[in-house]
């Protein structure tokens, strides 16, 4: 008994833990994709600006300054698929898996040509990352049974960003709905021409959503590497921008759908990792890729059947262009 | 947040100054998108407080001129006034600021939005919605009382019917402060009944001081609700008239640059044997909606078979059906003394071999494939003919000699059987999607809306070569939301609504009144 609950507490201890990067990069999303802009260049933008954090860290020794490195890095990739589909209205899925090529041979092409590391970049020391926050009365929580452990290892015991990305859900979910600028963004998505014949620039606004996506991308670099991590390596974002995309589709691209379904994919790959090798009753062991293909797996089915259909937003994927 | 955007709306609107001379003036406006000149030298003057009509074919400039003034396109030359001032109207903000309203062809509108967001969009009042929204609804409710706008305003868009929606449009307007209106083709989605709220509306609104450009085709409009008209044709305005002091031929005239008839020659009725009898066919939609219910009628050789209705109301699937696209659910049909059953195989194929053809409601999407050539778009459907075709392969020369007779006696320009289709104007495109359709010697012609978008010049045409058809022999059933085109062109007329025939008449005794009671529902005869 008290080794299955110890057990599901680590397990969820490490949901949280995987779940953080995904979280960001699902906001992200649905910063970019309810302004009408699909965002598939999550997954390069968390690498580049995971890079960034541990070069920027470890050449100046403050994670904060490579927090904020990182940002701009990701920023900065927005801004260049911005022009080449808002401004030039080329086609956002092209753009994006540029990015994404982009990010996955200049992290490397770099790291090596800073570091000779092959492509990895030094290790950083426990002072220059975020580390585990201790939240107080740790101790007398651990006299309380069941919510105390849960508490003491579930709740407490990670660094910011954890936190920063729970604060990330509702902060997206008030700024979009509750918002003049985001009744103005999800109009933008929906049907642009009625954001522009109302008086406001379309540009403008698709502008301004994927900056704010690339801040928080930019926080998902930032975690892997100069938070979860100590310092990058390459690939390292691992395909979690897609996982992240899938879990936004899953959310409807609604922020509290999109944090419970990150959560059930950082759950499912948690429980991966505890399965690796282990032989199950009945089953056998289960080869770890059947694990790591099952957010993939869960969305398709549950979207195909279950949750009912998700509409994505009107004008996504279009260019605006007043003239024809 | 400004203040002054706050207090704007609340003002009523007065009347201006008995000095100003007009409250819009365009001089000599010049707008090219790339090597076309969509308005060239164009100038324009309406009168405070008036309502003025703008009337030509498609293309002839109306909309990209309206977008000039609106903000949304900048002219190559020229000069905007408003109230005897010139003014750079560059960007619909500035337009919105110095009280110009546009209520467009297609709605901008937000559909999955409520009515009272969609209005609020743009000028939210605050930074934050729930704020702003009890500040908007408070002006709102105002304005909705003074003139006569009834709207729900918690309802979402896409729930409401199309009547309601540009109401909600009007509101926009309103809402931002608008002195000027301009109204862009507003009643092709209306029904008789909601056409003449809208008019009662613009009235009320004009007694307050609101001065309204109204763009359309529709000259009977026209003569009824303006004060003052213009006729645009080639991307000029060729022609001022008082509308008191003309006429709709006159601007009809104008409009084509020739002499136009108006009226249609209808052959005497020569009615033949039953070709077509539907009995009790029923249709559930894929969302299991009940789009057609227990619909029966039948159509003789020679007669013209009208389906009057307002858009969405079970038509589009009942030509569906007839033509093969959809399966039969329920019911039967009987085409030419042969009866289809729903176990009975059904699809396009089969009903051109019993004689059924389709001039479809969308040409674009259905009747031709835009990228096409017209000689290749001029066979599509019955390409497997053996006149076409050396077994295997598509004998192009005989094609081409088909077509080039094709569009030269049908009259589609230009006169090539080697263009894309899709560089046609839709008159011309319709033109030889009921060329081809003509030419395969049908027993049964399906129309759906034929004249949709197309110009007086091509309509005229359009009519006379279904009158000639319908001379011969051929039984049509034509599907319009047009009244004038049912009422004019039928010998019967049936009215449905909501997947049902709610009526039925000999159209040498009907009304448009009556026909829009039927059409709304509200009576059933």
């Amino acid at each position: 008994m008290l080794e299955s609950l110890q057990l599901i507490i680590s397990l969820l201890d490490s949901t949280i833990r995987i779940a953080t990067p995904l979280i960001f990069c699902a906001m992200a999303g649905i910063f970019s994709e309810r302004s009408g802009i699909i965002d598939i260049g999550l997954e390069g933008k968390m690498l580049l600006s995971a890079f960034v954090a541990a070069t920027a860290t470890f050449l100046t020794g403050s994670p904060i300054l490579g927090l904020f490195a990182a940002i701009l890095a990701s920023c900065s990739a927005s801004l260049i698929h911005g022009f080449a589909c808002i401004t030039n209205k080329g086609d956002q899925v092209i753009s994006g898996l540029a990015i994404n090529i982009l990010a996955s041979g200049l992290t490397i092409t770099l790291g090596i040509a800073l570091f000779s590391r092959g492509g990895q970049t030094p290790p950083l020391a426990s002072e220059q990352r975020f580390m585990p926050i201790e939240f107080p009365f740790l101790d007398q929580m651990n006299y309380v049974p069941v919510l105390g452990d849960l508490f003491v290892e579930v709740i407490s015991g990670h660094n910011i960003l954890v936190y920063l990305s729970v604060l990330a859900v509702f902060f997206t979910y008030y700024v979009i709905f509750k918002t003049r600028f985001g009744l103005r963004l999800r109009a933008v998505g929906e049907k642009p021409e009625a954001v522009d014949t109302a008086g406001i620039s379309v540009i403008r606004m698709r502008y301004q959503s994927i900056l704010i996506a690339g801040m928080l991308c930019g926080l998902a670099g930032a975690y892997l590497s100069i938070a979860h991590g100590a310092g990058f390596g390459r690939e390292m974002s691992a395909g979690k921008g897609y996982i992240a995309l899938a879990a936004m589709i899953f959310g409807k691209w609604n922020p509290i759908p999109t944090l419970f379904a990150c959560l059930l994919f950082g759950f499912l790959e948690a429980l991966g990792v505890r399965l690796e090798g282990v032989e199950l009753l009945w089953i056998g062991e289960v080869p770890v890729q059947v694990m790591q293909a099952l957010p993939y797996v869960l969305t398709v089915v549950l979207l195909a059947g279950f949750i009912g259909k998700a509409r994505a937003p009107g004008a996504i994927g279009v260019p605006y262009s007043k003239e024809g | 947040m400004k203040t002054n955007e706050n207090r704007r709306g609340n003002e009523t609107i007065v009347s201006l100054p008995p000095y100003i001379k007009s409250a819009i003036e365009l001089k000599n406006i010049t707008k090219r998108f790339g090597h076309v000149v969509a308005n060239s030298d164009v100038n324009l003057k309406v009168n405070p407080g008036t309502i003025h009509g703008i009337v030509g074919e498609n293309g002839a400039g109306k909309s990209t001129l309206m977008n000039i003034l609106f903000g949304l396109y900048k002219p190559d030359s020229g000069m905007i006034y408003l109230n005897d001032q010139a003014v750079d109207v560059n960007s619909p903000e500035k337009s919105i600021a110095l009280g110009i309203g546009m209520v467009h062809q297609h709605f901008m509108l937000v559909p999955t939005f409520t009515v009272l967001e969609n209005v609020m969009l743009g000028n939210e009042g605050s930074m934050f919605l729930k704020s702003g929204e009890e500040f908007v609804l408070n002006r709102l409710k105002g304005l909705s009382k003074n003139y006569g706008l009834d709207v729900d305003f918690e309802a979402i868009i896409s729930d409401i019917p199309v009547g309601m929606q540009q109401r909600v449009e009007i509101l926009k307007a309103l809402n931002r402060g608008a002195k000027i209106l301009i109204l862009d083709e507003p009643t092709g989605v209306l029904t008789p009944q909601e056409t003449i709220g809208l008019f009662d509306i613009l009235r009320s609104l004009r007694e307050q001081g609101v001065t309204i450009i109204l763009i359309t085709h529709k000259l009977k409009e026209i003569m009824s609700i303006t004060d003052t008209v213009s006729v645009m044709r080639g991307g000029k305005v060729v022609a001022d008239f008082s509308t008191e002091k003309t006429s709709p031929e006159e601007l009809a005239e104008n409009m084509v640059g020739r002499k136009v008839l108006l009226s249609i020659k209808k052959p005497s009725l020569k009615l033949g044997k039953k070709v077509l009898e539907v009995k009790n066919v029923s249709h559930e939609s894929k969302d299991g909606v009940n789009v057609l219910k227990d619909i029966s009628f039948d159509l003789k050789e020679g007669e013209i078979l009208g389906i009057a209705g307002v858009a969405g109301n079970g038509q589009s699937e009942l030509l569906d059906i007839l033509s093969g696209i959809e399966t039969l659910q329920r019911g039967q049909i009987t085409v030419n003394d042969k009866t289809i059953v729903p176990s009975q195989e059904w699809n396009s194929k089969k009903a051109r071999e019993f004689g059924v053809a389709h001039v479809p409601e969308d040409r674009q999407k259905r009747g031709l494939v835009l990228p096409f050539y017209n000689y290749e778009n001029s066979i599509l459907g019955y390409h497997r003919n053996e006149e076409y075709s050396s077994g295997f392969l598509m004998d192009k020369r005989k094609i081409l000699n088909f077509v080039d007779d094709l569009v030269k006696n049908f009259d589609v320009r230009p006169r090539s059987s080697s263009i894309s289709s899709g560089k046609l104007s839709g008159g011309n495109q319709q033109k030889l999607v009921l060329a081809r359709e003509i030419e395969s010697n049908p027993k049964i012609l399906l129309v759906g809306q034929p004249t949709r978008g197309v110009d007086i010049g091509a309509i005229e045409r359009i009519y006379e070569d279904l009158m000639k058809l319908k001379s011969k022999g051929t039984a049509i059933l034509l599907v319009s939301v047009e009244l004038d085109e049912i009422m004019s062109l039928s010998d019967r007329i049936v009215v449905m609504n909501q997947g049902t025939i709610v009526g039925e008449t000999n159209s040498s005794d009907a009304t448009e009144l009556d026909l829009g009671k039927m059409m709304s529902g509200l009576e059933q005869v």
